[in-house]
């Protein structure tokens, strides 16, 4: 069984898609990794072998951040623009689109399930 | 699209010079300025400066990791107090 990083170990996938199950590794990076040890993309998890395994751990742990440390730079770049007072740390304090992306409708992503306000025998919005 | 890195980044070149001869100075002054494109340069660490809001000047105290970023984005545009107010009135007028 793979286990890379951590957690990690998604089976009977191809190795190129399931290096992108690991927070941090997408297509284009899962690719470069492959390319890099030489093996081949289209092996299953279960068929890699022992030593194919610890290569590409080894390409992971020496070039890539993933999981918790990519997710606390994350959170520490978010809780960055929070503390200076930017007006991209309050809409990440509000939960409202950071981009500058409309909010009269759609955002739902970023607002959630819809909450409807306004008064009573109104049209609900 | 972001900002070709030939021109290097922008600061009114006015703030630029009265922030030079405060820190020339040694001086601390709150400096006005409806410049809110201005990219914060590492020389503007420890001043004030007022940042215009399309109504008034909003004091922006500059720390370090604010460089990089424009003083605009200190000094929000728009104030939102809420649905609450409008809510009731209505509600109320309806009953």
């Amino acid at each position: 069984m793979a286990r890379i990083t951590g957690v990690d170990l998604p089976k009977n996938k191809r190795i190129e898609i399931a290096l992108t199950y690991i927070y941090g590794i997408g297509l284009t990076s899962a690719q470069a990794i492959l390319r890099e040890t030489g093996v081949n993309p289209d092996t299953r998890v279960k068929d890699l072998t022992e030593d194919e395994i610890n290569k590409i751990k080894e390409v992971i742990d020496k070039k890539y951040k993933v999981e918790g440390e990519l997710r606390s730079e994350v959170a520490a770049s978010i809780k960055r623009l929070i503390d200076i007072g930017s007006y991209r740390g309050l809409r990440h304090r509000r939960g409202l689109p950071v981009r500058g992306q409309r909010t009269k409708t759609n955002a739902r992503t970023r607002k959630g399930p819809r909450r409807t306000v306004g008064a009573r025998g109104k049209k609900t919005a | 699209m972001s900002r070709s890195f030939k021109k290097g980044p922008y600061a009114n070149e006015k703030l630029l010079e009265q922030i030079r001869e405060l820190n020339q100075k040694r001086k601390k002054v709150i400096i006005k300025t409806w410049s809110r494109s201005s990219t914060i340069f590492p020389i503007m660490v420890g001043h004030t400066i007022a940042v215009y809001n399309g109504r008034k000047h909003i004091p922006v105290y500059i720390t370090e990791n604010m460089i990089g970023h424009k003083l605009g984005e200190f000094a929000p545009t728009r104030f939102f107090k809420g649905h609450g107010a409008a809510h009731t009135e209505r509600s109320t007028a309806l009953k």
